[in-house]
C-alpha cells in the first residue's frame, strides 16, 4: 500500500465534464458491462498486477470449490445440486452489501476517485442474448471466466473453446446492428 | 494446507467471489465483467473496420491482467492444492452419463466429452466450439456474462441484468435437460 502512495502522481484527478462527450463509445461501452469510469490518472503498466492478485484469489476459488467443474454446472441446471446456487446467492449477497456500503459512506476508491455506477439499459438482447449464452454454459460448463480457470487446471484443449468463444464475439459484432436490441 | 486442498463450499467460495465485486471498485473504480475482455481480445487483435471493435481497448487492459489471474490462481490450485479424493457427483448424473459412454469421471471436464481425440468427434465438436461459439455470440449480445450481470449487476440491483439472469439459467435448463441428452448419444 506505502509503494502505492509514493509513487502517486502529483497531479489530483480533475473532474472532466467534457471527457464524456469526447468518449464516442461511451454508449455502446454503458450497454456492456464494461468500465465506464474514465479515470485522469495515468500509472505505469504495474500498477494492473494489484487485478491479477484480486483474479488470483478469485481463480482459486473457482477451482478449489468445483465453480469450473462440468458436473457442478449440470447439477446445477438438473437440480440435482444446491452448491452452485449457494456460490452465486452467496456471492450476490455480499457484492449487494458492499456496493450499498460503498455508496452509502461514499467510499473512493484508493486513489481518492469517486466510485461511479451506471444503470444498465434494457434491450432485448439480455433475453435473446441470455438464452444463446446460457444454452452454451450448460453444453461447456463454463463461462468466461470459468474457461480461463479450466486452461489453468490443464485443460488445454479449452483453448480450443475460447478461441470460439472470442470469434463468437466477433460475428456477433459484425452482424450488431442487423439484430434486434 | 490439507483443508484448503479439500473442495471448498459454497459460501467460501461465494464469499470470495463476492469480495470481487468492492475489490475492484476500491483498487481502480473497476466494474467486474469478464465477458468484456472477449470482446477487447478482437478489438485488439481483429477490429476490421467493425463499429463495435473500434474504441481504446488500452483502457481496459486492467482486465486482462484480472483474467491473467485467474488463470494463474487456477494453476496453483491445481498444483499445490490438488483434491486428494475423487471428484463426487450426483449418481443420477453419473448414471445418464455413463449411458452415453462418459465414464470417466474425474478433473473438473470429463475427459471422455473434452479431450483432443473428443474434439474430433461430431460430439465433442459441438461441445467445445458450437458451445464456445453460443457463449461469446450470446454474453455479448446480453452485454455481459454471470459476472458482468449476475453478479455485478445484481450487486447494483439492476433489473436488465436480473432479466439477463434469468434468460442465462432459462438456456441453461433447456440445454442441460432438453437438447444435451441429444448430443450426448451421438
Amino acid at each position: 500500500m506505502s509503494t502505492i502512495k509514493e509513487f502517486q502522481l502529483p497531479t489530483p484527478p480533475q473532474p472532466a465534464p467534457e471527457a464524456v462527450d469526447q468518449n464516442a463509445d461511451f454508449e455502446v461501452r454503458s450497454l456492456d458491462t464494461m468500465c465506464v469510469n474514465e479515470s485522469q490518472l495515468k500509472h505505469p503498466w504495474w500498477y494492473n498486477l494489484k487485478y491479477t492478485a484480486v483474479g488470483l484469489f478469485f481463480g482459486l476459488a473457482f477451482v478449489k470449490a468445483e465453480i469450473v467443474s462440468w458436473y457442478r454446472i449440470q447439477e446445477m441446471f438438473r437440480l440435482e445440486s444446491f452448491h452452485m446456487y449457494g456460490v452465486i446467492g452467496t456471492a450476490v449477497v455480499i457484492g449487494a452489501l458492499s456496493v450499498f456500503l460503498i455508496k452509502r459512506l461514499k467510499i473512493k476508491s484508493i486513489y481518492g476517485e469517486e466510485i461511479l455506477f451506471h444503470p444498465k439499459k434494457f434491450n432485448k438482447g439480455q433475453i435473446i442474448g441470455g438464452l444463446i449464452f446460457g444454452l452454451g454454459w450448460a453444453m461447456t460448463g463454463a463461462c468466461p471466466g470459468p474457461l480461463f480457470a479450466q486452461i489453468g487446471t490443464g485443460a488445454i484443449v479449452i483453448t480450443v473453446t475460447l478461441i470460439s468463444a472470442i470469434a463468437g464475439t466477433w460475428v456477433y459484432g459484425y452482424f450488431r446492428e442487423k439484430l434486434p436490441h | 494446507m490439507e483443508l484448503l486442498s479439500h473442495p471448498w463450499p459454497w459460501w467460501a467460495a461465494g464469499i470470495i467471489i463476492g469480495l470481487t465485486v468492492p475489490a475492484l471498485l476500491i483498487l481502480g473504480n473497476k466494474h467486474f465483467g469478464i465477458s468484456a475482455n472477449l470482446r477487447h481480445l478482437c478489438a485488439a487483435c481483429l477490429p476490421a473496420n467493425i463499429k463495435f471493435f473500434q474504441y481504446d481497448w488500452k483502457k481496459e487492459v486492467w482486465n486482462f491482467f484480472f483474467v491473467g489471474g485467474i488463470l494463474l490462481g487456477a494453476i496453483i490450485a491445481t498444483v499445490w492444492f490438488q483434491n486428494p479424493d475423487p471428484v463426487q457427483i450426483h449418481p443420477d448424473l453419473a448414471a445418464d452419463l455413463a449411458a452415453q459412454g462418459v465414464t470417466q469421471i474425474d478433473g473438473l471436464v470429463p475427459a471422455d466429452l473434452f479431450s483432443w481425440d473428443s474434439l474430433f468427434s461430431l460430439r465433442g465438436f459441438i461441445l467445445m466450439v458450437i458451445g464456445g461459439f453460443l457463449i461469446g455470440f450470446g454474453t455479448r449480445y446480453a452485454g455481459g456474462c454471470t459476472s458482468g450481470h449476475a453478479i455485478m449487476g445484481l450487486s447494483d440491483l439492476q433489473v436488465p441484468s436480473l432479466i439477463a439472469t434469468i434468460s442465462f439459467m432459462v438456456g441453461g435448463f433447456i440445454m442441460a435437460n432438453l437438447i444435451l441428452p441429444f448430443i450426448l448419444a451421438l
